[in-house]
């Protein structure tokens, strides 16, 4: 075992641990703060294995907005009854998962030595199947329209997978507007609580806002060539724009206004008028012109990180009145 | 030169690290919000400055040292909106729970 190894074995550890906390903490907050502390460390681990992309992605929306989703959904639930029971059922099913999958990683490890590879800081390029898939992506980046390897798979060779993505979390906020109307209005006290913002906290999120925007911008930007994209800088701004309604510097935004629906679909919609556009006149679903590749990709994603922000914001701070009209 | 320089760094990095731990001690043994509060900041602030201290001696580049201040900078307001932003709250919730005790109290003496 060398020193390198070290840190991963700790940060899988410390997985394991938080996965099980947040499975059995005796209380809905511990389970909550320790389901966020869980999305941090996927995040590191991401980080560890070389994927910024996915760690900023896993950082924002997994662990911050998640975090914050679970903490609304835990205020409007009734206070809690009495603990789960079910104990040995639980106990059973956990410990045959953990079989399971521990029989899965054991086999995977014995059939195909690239994770060992991994492990030791050798390249697992070595290894005959898994060494595909990175050339074939590395033969045609020429092809794709931006430089960096992930941005061409999410943009352009699984483009489909990208566009589901942006449907999914549309669904995800029809899901929410179906289900508001028959929350009780109990949550009307805390939002006043809020009403009555400290100065320090209204200074803050003063300088916060410009800054987190400034950074969706940037990583917006810069996932042409490098780590970042749609959703992380979507992300950012969805969190300014929370920070900015709990502050009560932004009005209320209300489902029933045009712009804010159009703002909710459009990313979806310019994804599918490509897919249907290259359908109709190019070479098929989703498949750009290669000179007209890069264009493309970048309106595709400043407008998916319009209705990334706005969707999410929406998740986190909508208001039953705004969002069911 | 370099190697002492390096070695600073590590002092630096273990000093930051051993911040951090004495800070997450505070939080689990201490009693009330407040001194909780106040070990998590205090040494959040100081120890990750020295870790940013440390990782920018060991990088040795100027633009990264400049990078990982303005990072420092950044958590170290933010440290400091959050703590005052949960001391107050809880403040807040404090004199709630005083004024609703004396209410019921006042309620008690009437009803006796």
């Amino acid at each position: 075992m060398t020193f390198e190894l070290m840190p991963d074995i700790i940060l899988s550890t410390l997985l394991l641990l938080m996965a099980w906390g947040a499975l059995y903490a005796p209380t809905r907050h511990d389970a909550m703060a320790l389901f966020v502390a869980f999305g941090l460390v996927v995040a590191l681990i991401w980080a560890r294995l070389g994927a910024p992309d996915l760690a900023l992605a896993e950082a924002a929306i997994g662990a911050g907005l998640t975090g914050v989703l679970l903490l609304q959904a835990a205020r409007l639930l009734p206070a809690e009854s009495a603990s789960t029971e079910h104990r040995p059922l639980w106990f059973r099913s956990s410990l045959l998962f953990l079989l399971v999958t521990t029989a899965m990683f054991a086999s995977m490890i014995l059939n195909n030595n690239s994770l060992q590879l991994a492990g030791s800081g050798i390249s697992a390029n070595v290894t005959a199947d898994s060494a595909s898939l990175p050339e074939m992506v590395a033969a045609a980046m020429g092809d794709s329209g931006v430089g960096h390897p992930v941005t061409a798979v999410l943009l352009n060779f699984r483009a489909w997978d990208t566009l589901l993505e942006l449907l999914v979390l549309l669904l995800a906020l029809t899901g929410v507007r179906q289900l508001y109307p028959g929350v009780n209005r109990n949550q009307q006290a805390v939002a006043n609580t809020i009403e009555q913002t400290w100065p320090l906290l209204l200074a803050w999120a003063r300088f916060l806002a410009p800054l987190l925007v400034l950074t969706g911008g940037y990583l917006l930007w810069r996932g042409a060539d490098g780590a970042g994209g749609a959703f992380q800088a979507g992300a950012m701004l969805a969190a300014a724009a929370v920070i900015l309604r709990l502050t009560g510097l932004l009005p209320g935004l209300s489902w029933s206004s045009l712009l804010l629906r159009l703002a909710v679909n459009i990313g979806a919609l310019v994804f599918l008028s490509v897919a249907l556009a290259t359908l109709m006149f190019g070479d098929g679903w989703l498949v750009y012109p290669v000179q007209w590749a890069g264009a493309l990709i970048v309106a595709i994603e400043v407008f998916a990180t319009l209705s990334i922000a706005v969707t999410l914001s929406l998740l986190v701070v909508g208001e039953p009145e705004e969002l069911s009209a | 030169m370099s190697g002492l320089v390096v070695i600073v760094a590590w002092i630096f990095m273990i000093a930051g690290t051993v911040f951090f731990v004495t800070g997450a001690l505070g939080l689990l043994r201490f009693p009330d919000v407040y001194s909780r509060l106040h070990a998590v900041t205090k040494t959040d602030t100081l120890g990750l400055g020295l870790l940013t201290l440390g990782l920018a001696l060991k990088s040795g580049s100027p633009g990264t040292a400049l990078l990982l201040f303005v990072i420092w900078l950044l958590v170290l307001a933010s440290g400091a909106v959050n703590c005052q932003l949960l001391a107050r709250y809880n403040l807040e919730l404090e004199a709630r729970a005083a004024d609703t005790d004396e209410l019921n109290r006042q309620g008690g003496n009437h009803d006796v």
